[in-house]
């Protein structure tokens, strides 16, 4: 188990850019604000399977999901100089912007008619890539379900239905059965917990 | 209301508020603190349930963006405002950077937000190259005085946002049902002496969000109304209101 080191503000969030083998996420990022494309190059290597499988998760149409990340990686980039290291981690930030990206494009008229159930069939299978950090990443998989399991049922599916469903916190109410403005409290009170069982700090 | 805004920072954090709840809140966190750091580390948690999702995405992704990332220009750092105005530092939430550098104190806790709302600024625009200037929607929804009145009927629900202090109002309205043939929304303010006065037609198809912004002067009327009226609309209303809003 991979033990977390406190979250605190400059330091890395999450295993990711802790790890000894990989880059420095926040260092790819200032070189790219100084227009420096092959350090984005790097970043893009280093964090498009996470990045697109958020998308992916959310936004579920291979095609459309493709076109999601590329405007993510396109704001990023445009954005570097603005990214705060005082603020959170670089892959907090980056995939902040591609979730919000990914829900609104769900969120769009264009997009709810468009949106295909296909992410199971499609994703399915390679959920999990086979490469030289495996064991590594499904340490935190594991971390990360072990501490998922510590929310209340509610808890759990009002946050997941949020963040990989895109749904508002009063969609969520209406899926899971509870009264407005109680899926608000449920969100935050999981993340919290989330946060808390998974060592990191307000 | 300050308690019950603090309690939208987990759904804020996950995307899980819908426009005016967002508008609402990041205008909030611009002045709390707390609640940046609640934010910046619930977002922290949620990005952590990542770890199990993670695809390789096809190679032509990978192509295309180092391809356009050649054609477009990083925006410089977000810097503490000179004595004029420099072009290009003020993302979409330039209503907010204005109204810091009236206040250099404000600046100071502004400043910390800057990642935050950077992030929650950007992405109202995100397939353009350059910073378009916040749409009068965004406008009256960041407005220091925006009032919110909202109504639920049969499933669809309707927000007036009204800025006195901008004269405009913005109706939202989430599932709203078409018009039935023939006919269309029409919205209307009511001025202090009851009288009802167009303020424009909702489009006619069926929508999931429909967001636009009244005519005529908002700070100057005591309500609002929507009726189904003929199509193309009416000079004065025909029909008893489908709902009715009082601003106070």
């Amino acid at each position: 188990m991979v033990i977390m080191s406190a979250f605190s503000p400059g330091q890395p969030a999450s295993g990711e850019n802790a790890a000894p083998n990989q880059p420095d996420l926040a260092a790819l990022l200032r070189a790219s604000a100084r227009g420096d494309e092959r350090a984005f190059a790097e970043l893009y290597d280093a964090t498009s399977r996470r990045l697109y499988g958020l998308v992916v998760r959310v936004v579920r149409d291979p095609a459309q999901s493709e076109e999601v990340a590329q405007e993510a990686y396109l704001e990023i980039w445009r954005s570097c100089a603005r990214f705060d290291a005082d603020r959170g981690s670089a892959m907090s930030w980056m995939m902040t912007i591609a979730h919000r990206k990914a829900v609104d494009r769900v969120r769009s008229a264009e997009a709810a008619s468009r949106r295909e159930q296909t992410y199971e069939s499609t994703t399915r299978e390679r959920a999990y890539d086979v490469t030289a950090e495996q064991v590594e990443r499904d340490l935190d998989s594991q971390r990360v379900r072990r501490a998922l399991e510590s929310l209340t049922e509610t808890q759990r599916g009002a946050v997941q239905l949020a963040y990989f469903g895109g749904y508002t916190h009063t969609e969520v109410a209406a899926l899971l059965g509870i009264p407005l403005g109680t899926a608000k409290t449920r969100i935050r009170d999981g993340l919290i917990r989330l946060r808390d069982t998974l060592g990191m700090q307000p | 209301m300050n308690a019950d805004i603090h309690g939208l920072s987990g759904a804020y954090a996950v995307d899980a508020l819908d426009d005016v709840e967002r508008a609402e809140f990041e205008r909030h966190l611009g002045q709390c603190p707390e609640c940046q750091d609640e934010v910046a580390s619930l977002r922290a948690a949620a990005v952590e349930l990542t770890h199990a999702s993670t695809v390789t995405p096809p190679a032509t992704l990978r192509d295309s963006v180092l391809q356009q990332i050649s054609t477009v220009r990083p925006l410089p750092p977000v810097t503490p405002p000179a004595g004029e105005d420099p072009a290009g530092t003020a993302p979409v939430t330039s209503l907010e950077t204005h109204r810091r550098r009236r206040n250099p104190l404000v600046w100071l806790v502004a400043a910390a937000a800057a990642a935050v709302l950077a992030v929650g600024g950007l992405v109202w625009s995100p397939w353009e190259s350059d910073e378009p200037p916040p749409s009068a929607t965004e406008q009256v929804l960041q407005a220091k005085d925006a009032q919110r009145y909202e109504k639920v009927v049969d499933g669809a629900r309707a927000t007036i946002v009204r800025s006195v202090s901008l004269g405009k109002a913005v109706i939202i309205a989430d599932n709203m049902p078409a018009a039935p043939e023939g006919k269309d929304f029409q919205v209307w303010f009511q001025n202090p002496d009851g009288e009802m006065v167009s303020a424009g037609l909702m489009p006619h198809e069926a929508k999931p969000t429909v967001s636009m912004v009244l005519d005529g002067d908002a700070s100057q009327f005591t309500g609002a109304g929507i009726t189904v009226e003929p199509a193309g609309g009416s000079p004065a209303p025909t029909s008893d209101p489908v709902v009715l809003f009082e601003f106070s």
